[in-house]
């Protein structure tokens, strides 16, 4: 027999539209094949930035995603109790006419009545604007407990965070050292990255108490005690010190090092800059030549980095000195922190070693010439090839700020900050405190907010309170308990509106976030509140409104759907206004445009928000004769001004050759599709690196619209705002904190990095809690979503608890065993598995697998709602009573960011079960339920 | 290995049909045209319904012809083709004998030998298997064909053969047990060579490539039934040898008691036979931390 | 097609690199996205959205740990699909002629109109490579893509397997193991690439870089003169910084 004859030259579609993945917030370009009508295959795009043609496993389920039997349908209105599911199909016009009528009467009477709440939003400069215009100070995204600490940390040191704000300099590093992270939302770039350090033979070294994806393939792992990072952090900066191991150059030029700080206790600016007019860096330096104060930018001057000097009378004394005493304390000795840590301190050395021997003796010199903020010009640019990155592991504890501040702080003591080899930004970062907003609260029934709602506060005069000092927003975020939360706390918000403290609120609008399941702490306790009466029978959260795509947990606690359509189905806008796709070598945005028609009657979330906007005459959204002035959004996304020539999208603006900044141009949405959907435009060779004190970067900037005048600055190893808090808690200023919060403050918000421990341990018994619980995130799975896609969820059904081979054998477990997890809030039975690769103190399990039963049209005996589990039962969003009579936030004292990660708990074996517990009642499906068989792709 | 009924039954019936032909080829005795006719019907239908009851498992039993034509390497082929080629052989010298009452012991040597081809060809897909270590050693052939003649045997009234061949086959099948209890770990397969990973250290499943079952697991890793297989192999033993045995030494084999052993022989034969697969543990396990 | 080639002009496979696959799965779903829609039957999925959800995939990625004799217990990321083995037992079992090795690229492939869905190749198989769809009732497994790596409809560069492209961390690579000038081969030279269950016979062309050595602290002799410097003298830190700064 001769072999069969094969055509290996098959059609493979019709057609290829090129769009942007919304699988999870990387936002990788994706070619998608049409055939017939159908998505056939999706591939990433080659010549994306982020993702350069690879795609990850969520990507590639895209169809799955695309075409869930939990897609919603059609508006809905809730007929049953809440929480039941039960609902009707309604009309569009039924839907905004109803939403528009419980809004109208609350903005003419009481804006802030309404919180508008918008989870994993990826349009949030249009969203903010839309709750800016409508008046309310309630609005937010994710943040608050997701990862602001990172970003805040970020922001008041460098002028930007990691997460996908900038990234290592993954051709030239030479180790990399990576905290806490399992996935982030740079997924496929960090993923790109290690292969490419792998290729090199770049070293990396993993910091993470569990040993799976990326720290798997780590050439050292440092299996870290939860929450202790910030301990460590401080030893490996005590010991660079100690040897002299840190780039006094760098910290001259570029950092704070030399800022003179008012060293008199007794002064009211005690432990602020000696400045020298207004602006940020308008401080004196105390020059050693001249042994005189000199401002910062005199060409020429040379700092010093030492000695207390007298001015006018008073003690000064640069941040460095501070910063050396303070870290040179055999407080901060390896020896001193290692049990705690859970490593030893040899090791922290040999740590601390390698990496001042890569960054000094394998510098690397580039020959590029570049002139800096003063005017001097260099021609070389010296690299440190020594690069971190950290998500979660190191932002989701009470500790968080601090701890990333730390890490911050290592690396401008290395001087490996947007240098050759080391960490650099991508545009529109870096941006210090000062080029953002500060918060806006003020409100007036009828009109819009005074400004955007979410800033980086610069001291206590900018927080959100009123005369009696009582929160403005109802999830209290920047106020005295949280300063800096400067992404607002949406997981405060439904137990706030609950208590009607600070006031009760009137309409709760969310979109894209399960807030009735994962993305809540104390998960059961959410429901309840959700579905909660008062006296009279009326919901103590008498309106909520929610937008999704699909049939979620959260879908069920709403009077008012307003479905959403998949991401293939409509036109979206990552703008450089938000948070954007650009490169360390280019700034860049995309969009997502129909590549498909929904064949449901649903609407892309953004343009019902436009015409609910319309129905209200929301200035901005309607001319003087109240007719729309946007279609859609996509007409929005091409015609909005947020400032003149500024839009939601920088590409091909004006007549076309418009970057960054120009009129709109109505054919710009059609040269991002015929673009593959994106635009990227290189930053010139000279000013690639050191951006914030780069000349040509800064005049590219503004030429491109990233700000509108140059805006210099120097990285901050010192945050004069932190102290401005902790003198308002000394008694200084008009505003002051409650007295129950001035110790606090001034421990937690000092204006050099510190450790505490995490709040939860300071208040359990933590030889009754002995153990650490926390989440990651599957790489193949996002949140909640997974789980309706038939692909993805063959591979995380259901989620065991992973335990330590210690543990395992100390209570005799088994395999298939089930066990007790209890926190002092809680008692979750799941199963159980051995992991030895794993602290011992750290148990851990994959982050929300487990589903409610009747959820995402799933059959209510899938195994995600038998076997799968939420460990967020176990976690409160306050922490444990005190006997001091408050409820403390369970949260960052600084920035308010959630402490997923500070959980404790205890474990017991349980005998074999078929049901984790707690085993919530079904919700009924308005979607029905997925088929009993699959065939996709029949049809090609 | 997945113990499925259909695969039990084809090889269980398939090879008491092929064994009765055996000695209805080699000692047909004097029976009478009805006799034999009844025999042979036996020995047909045994074998046939064991060679249909096999295309029940098949994806595309219509395409079931297809399967014979890779007689140069299959063995599955090979049966295939040596089955058809003995049950015509064998319709021919029945039909001479009971509807022509021609006796033509050439064609009976023929189909006896035939048959025991068959049944060693049914064998070799077994034994070939590398995969299945348990399977994969001589003695398969030979326990397929000493069932064979065992109950080919029986079903032909051949008692004193019967017994020897009983006594023979029952130790036969402890050999086989404790031979290939060992088979496994004399191919030197962990999950260390299974993955590569032995020079580095111990190597243990953490987490399996997808949480819920899949094809592998259901056909190739059967662990469910079998920590039941020391009290299953005491009581095939028993069904299969030690109750015939006993009953044919004592008592005199005739009528019902030749079909009681028959039956015992039967449930026997299907135990062990349900044995062989259940505790077949087949290399791929390795890579899911079972076998 | 049972018999195997005595040789194939080429040996076309992976090179999968178990040092620096992060276990993110994305191979196995652009495998499945693809391989649906493309050669053959699709590969269909059976209780989707019930209890016991299970469908058909020709490349998974298993988890394992491995405990050294010291040091900290690692965790390797393993994918799998088929290897397209010289002497490939499934290929010799099958009974229809439906399994064959390609002469011109050694690819092993199942010829769907001829198979009956016995499932003896799949038995014959020591690796789980291939998986009986369960709605067509045909045995399926890894093609290598050969609707791509060939196909004029696709742009040359990615005229390779839809895994292989997708993989993000360039873990998986594509090529030709016969060709001494090949990449691949190249880094199964460098890497030592090794193969799975040699102890089976099959000769597997795909190989399996090994993990590099881990948790090896290194040579340098970096505690010595990096650590130890200026407090140790009687300036201590501060010392050290005027020294320092005077060079600056
Ligand atoms: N225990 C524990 N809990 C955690 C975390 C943890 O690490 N551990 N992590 C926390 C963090 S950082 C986060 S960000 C949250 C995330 O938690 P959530 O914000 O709840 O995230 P998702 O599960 O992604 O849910 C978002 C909702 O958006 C819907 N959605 C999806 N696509 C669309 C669309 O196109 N349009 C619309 N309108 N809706 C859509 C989904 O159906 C889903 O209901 O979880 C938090 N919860
Ligand atoms: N595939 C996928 N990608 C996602 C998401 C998703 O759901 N799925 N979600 C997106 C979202 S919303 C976010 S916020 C990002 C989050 O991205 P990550 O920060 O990567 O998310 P986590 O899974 O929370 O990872 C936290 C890691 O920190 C470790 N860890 C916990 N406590 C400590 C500690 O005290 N110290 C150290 N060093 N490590 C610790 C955990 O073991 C875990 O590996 O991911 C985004 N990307
Ligand atoms: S990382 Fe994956 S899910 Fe996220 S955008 Fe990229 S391809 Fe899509
Ligand atoms: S891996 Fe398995 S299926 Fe692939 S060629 Fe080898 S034996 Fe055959
Ligand atoms: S299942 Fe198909 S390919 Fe496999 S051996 Fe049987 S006929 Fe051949
Ligand atoms: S080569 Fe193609 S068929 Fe084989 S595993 Fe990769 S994607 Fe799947
Ligand atoms: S795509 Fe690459 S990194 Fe991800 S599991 Fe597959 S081989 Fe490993
Ligand atoms: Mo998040």
């Amino acid at each position: 027999m001769t072999q069969p004859k094969l055509d290996t030259s098959p059609a493979v579609a019709d057609e290829i539209r090129k769009t942007t993945c919304y699988m999870c917030a990387c936002r990788c370009g994706i070619n998608v094949h049409l055939k017939d009508g159908k998505v056939k295959y999706i591939e990433g795009n080659r010549d994306h930035p982020i993702n350069k043609g690879v795609l990850c496993a969520k990507g590639s389920a895209g169809i799955m995603q695309h075409y869930s039997p939990a897609r919603l349908r059609a508006p809905l209105k809730r007929v049953g109790p809440r929480g039941s599911g039960e609902f009707e199909e309604i009309s569009w016009e039924e839907a905004l006419t109803t939403a528009a009528e419980w809004l109208a009467s609350v903005r003419e009477t009481a804006p802030e009545k309404l919180a508008f709440f918008t989870g994993r939003d990826q349009s949030q400069s249009f969203t903010s604007w839309w709750a800016q215009q409508f008046g309310t100070p309630n609005y937010a995204a994710h943040g608050g407990f997701c990862s602001v600490n990172m970003a805040a940390a970020g922001i008041y040191t460098l002028g930007g965070a990691f997460w996908e704000f900038g990234s290592p300099d993954w051709e030239r590093t030479e180790l990399f050292m990576i905290f806490g992270v399992a996935e982030d939302h740079d997924s496929n770039p960090i993923k790109m990255g290690l292969g490419r350090l792998k290729e090199r033979g770049a070293k990396v070294i993993g910091v993470n108490p569990v040993r799976t994806g990326y720290n798997a393939i780590a050439d050292e792992w440092v299996g870290i005690t939860p929450g202790t990072d910030g301990l460590f952090i401080l030893a490996l900066i005590h010991e660079l010190l100690k040897a002299g191991k840190v780039d006094l150059d760098y910290l001259i030029r570029y950092t704070n090092a030399p800022f003179l700080v008012d060293d008199d206790p007794d002064s009211p600016t005690y432990g602020l800059f000696l400045r020298d007019g207004e602006g940020p860096d308008k401080v004196w330096i105390w020059d050693r030549v001249t042994n005189s104060k000199q401002p910062l930018d005199k060409p020429g001057v040379k700092p010093a980095l030492r000695g207390r000097v007298e001015i006018d009378g008073k003690p000064y004394r640069p941040v460095f000195e501070l910063l050396a005493e303070k870290y040179l304390d055999e407080a901060n000795a390896a020896e001193a922190v290692a049990e705690r840590c859970g490593i030893s301190a040899d090791r922290i050395k040999r740590l601390a070693a390698e990496i001042a021997h890569t960054a000094f003796e394998k510098e690397i010199t580039i020959e590029q010439e570049w002139t800096d903020f003063k005017g001097e010009t260099h021609k070389t640019i010296t690299g440190r090839p020594v690069s971190f990155h950290a998500m979660r592991g190191i932002s989701a504890h009470s500790n968080g700020f601090q701890t990333c501040r730390a890490l911050h702080v290592l690396q401008l003591l290395l001087g490996s900050v947007e240098v050759p080899g080391g960490f650099r930004f991508k545009p529109p970062y870096p941006k210090p405190v000062y080029g953002h907003p500060r918060p806006h609260h003020t409100v007036t029934p009828g009109k819009p907010l005074d400004g955007p709602h979410l800033g980086y506060p610069r001291g206590p005069e900018d927080l959100a309170l009123d005369a009696n000092g009582n929160a403005k927003r109802i999830d209290k975020a920047f106020t005295w308990e949280n300063p800096l939360s400067a992404h607002g706390m949406m997981h405060m918000v439904i137990s706030n509106a609950h208590a009607g403290d600070p006031y009760p609120i009137d309409v709760l609008f969310m979109y894209m976030a399960n807030m009735s399941w994962n993305s809540s702490m104390n998960t059961s306790q959410v429901m309840d509140m959700l579905t909660d009466t008062d006296e009279t029978g009326e919901y103590k959260i008498p309106k909520i409104i929610y937008s999704d795509a699909y049939s979620s947990e959260m879908v069920a606690f709403a009077d008012l759907i307003l479905p959403d359509t998949t991401y293939l189905e409509r036109h979206d806008c990552i703008s450089l206004l938000d948070r954007p796709i650009s490169e360390v070598d280019a700034m860049a945005d995309s969009i997502r445009w129909p590549v498909v028609e929904p064949d449901r009657d649903v609407k892309g979330f953004q343009s019902a928000l436009l015409e609910l906007g319309v129905k209200l005459a929301l200035p901005g959204m309607v001319d003087k004769d109240g007719t729309a002035i946007y279609s859609d959004y996509a007409d929005y996304m091409i015609n909005h001004e947020r400032r003149p020539g500024i839009g939601p999208l920088a590409g091909w603006r004006g007549n076309g050759e418009g970057r960054g900044r120009g009129a709109p141009n109505p054919e710009q949405i059609n040269r991002y599709i015929e673009n593959g959907g994106f635009w990227m435009d290189h930053i010139p060779q000279e000013a690639a690196f050191l951006k914030p004190m780069n000349k040509a970067y800064q005049d590219w900037a503004v030429e491109r619209g990233i700000f509108d005048a140059p805006q210099p600055y120097v990285f901050q190893l010192y945050v004069e705002h932190l102290q401005k808090f902790r003198r308002a808690a000394a008694g200084h200023g008009e505003n002051q904190p409650p007295d129950h919060l001035r110790e606090r403050i001034t421990e937690t918000m000092d204006p050099l990095p510190v450790w505490y421990p995490p709040f939860e341990e300071t208040r359990v018994d933590v030889a009754d809690y002995p153990l650490h619980a926390i989440t990651q995130r599957p790489a193949a799975m996002y949140h909640s979503w997974g789980s309706q896609n038939a692909w993805l969820r063959q591979i995380h059904g259901h989620n065991p608890l992973y335990i330590s081979g210690d543990l395992w054998e100390e209570h005799g477990f088994a395999d298939g065993d089930w066990a007790w997890l209890t926190s002092h809030h809680g008692k979750i039975k799941i199963p159980v598995a051995r992991m030895d690769a794993l602290n011992p103190k750290t148990v851990w399990t994959w982050n929300a697998i487990g589903k409610r039963k009747g959820a995402w049209a799933l059959h209510e005996n899938a195994p995600e709602t038998t076997k799968g589990f939420l460990l967020n039962h176990l976690i409160h969003e306050l922490l444990p009573e005190k006997g001091d009579g408050l409820r403390w936030s369970n949260s960052d004292p600084i920035t308010g960011q959630a402490a997923w990660y500070d959980l404790r708990v205890r474990i017991e074996k349980a005998g074999a079960d078929k049901q984790s517990r707690p085993d919530i009642p079904a919700q009924n499906s308005p979607v029905g339920k997925g088929p009993d068989a699959l065939r996709y792709g029949e049809d090609f | 290995m997945h113990p499925a009924p259909s695969i039990i039954l084809f090889t269980a019936l398939s090879g008491l049909g092929f064994g009765l032909m055996v000695w209805l080829g080699l000692t047909p005795g004097d029976k009478s045209a009805w006799v034999m006719g009844t025999f042979c019907a036996l020995a047909l239908a045994l074998s046939s319904a064991g060679l249909v009851s096999s295309t029940f498992h098949l994806g595309h039993p219509e395409r079931a012809l297809k399967a014979l034509t890779q007689w140069r390497s299959s063995w599955l082929s090979r049966e295939g083709i040596v089955a058809i080629l003995t049950l015509g052989c064998f319709t021919l010298y029945a039909g001479f004998w009971v509807l022509l009452d021609q006796r033509i012991p050439v064609l009976g040597w023929l189909s006896a030998a035939l048959a025991l081809l068959t049944v060693y060809c049914t064998a070799m897909i077994y034994t070939q298997m590398k995969s299945v270590p348990r399977w994969n050693m001589g003695l398969t052939p030979v326990l397929f064909l000493g069932y064979a003649l065992t109950g080919g045997a029986w079903l032909a009234g051949e008692v004193t053969w019967a017994l020897w061949l009983t006594a023979a086959l029952g130790l036969l099948q402890v050999a086989v047990w404790a031979i290939g209890d060992g088979r496994f770990a004399d191919t030197g397969s962990s999950t260390g060579t299974a993955t590569g990973l032995s020079p580095m250290g111990d190597v243990r499943l953490l987490e399996a490539p997808h949480s819920g079952p899949n094809y592998l697991l259901r056909e190739m890793v059967h662990v469910i039934g079998r920590k039941h297989s020391q009290k299953l192999r005491v009581i095939g033993m028993i069904c299969l040898a030690l109750l015939p045995l006993a009953l044919g030494l004592v008592f005199e084999v005739k009528h019902m008691l030749a079909g009681v052993i028959v039956l015992m022989h039967l449930a026997g034969l299907l135990v062990t036979r349900w044995l062989f697969f259940a505790e077949a543990e087949h290399v791929v396990g390795l890579y899911y931390g079972k076998r | 097609m049972t018999t195997l080639p005595a040789s194939t002009d080429k040996k076309l496979g992976l090179v999968i690199d178990l040092d620096t696959c992060v276990g993110c799965h994305a191979c196995v779903i652009s495998c499945k996205e693809w391989n649906t829609g493309s050669y053959g039957a699709p590969l269909s999925d059976q209780d989707p959205y019930g209890a016991e959800p299970s469908g058909t995939f020709l490349n998974r990625v298993h988890t394992y740990e491995v405990s050294p004799p010291s040091g900290p217990a690692q965790v390797v990321h393993f994918p799998k699909s088929c290897l397209h083995c010289e002497d490939a037992p499934c290929v010799t079992v099958c009974p229809t002629g439906a399994s064959y090795k390609r002469v011109e690229d050694g690819i092993v492939l199942v010829n769907e109109s001829d198979c009956i869905g016995c499932g003896l190749c799949a038995w014959a198989c020591p690796y789980g490579a291939r998986e009986m769809d369960q709605a067509e009732g045909v045995m399926k497994k890894c093609t290598l893509c050969v609707d791509r790596i060939y196909n004029e409809n696709i742009p040359e560069e990615d005229q390779i397997p839809s895994c292989v492209r997708t993989c993000p961390a360039g873990a998986r690579h594509f090529g030709d193991l016969a060709d001494p000038e090949s990449g691949v081969f190249k880094l199964v030279e460098m890497r030592g690439g090794m193969d799975l269950m040699p102890e089976q016979g099959t000769k597997p062309v795909n190989k399996y870089l090994p993990p590099r050595p881990r948790d090896n602290p290194p040579e340098i002799d970096v505690l010595g003169p990096l650590l130890a410097q200026s407090t140790d003298e009687a300036t201590g830190f501060f010392g050290w910084l005027d020294r320092t700064l005077e060079k600056l």
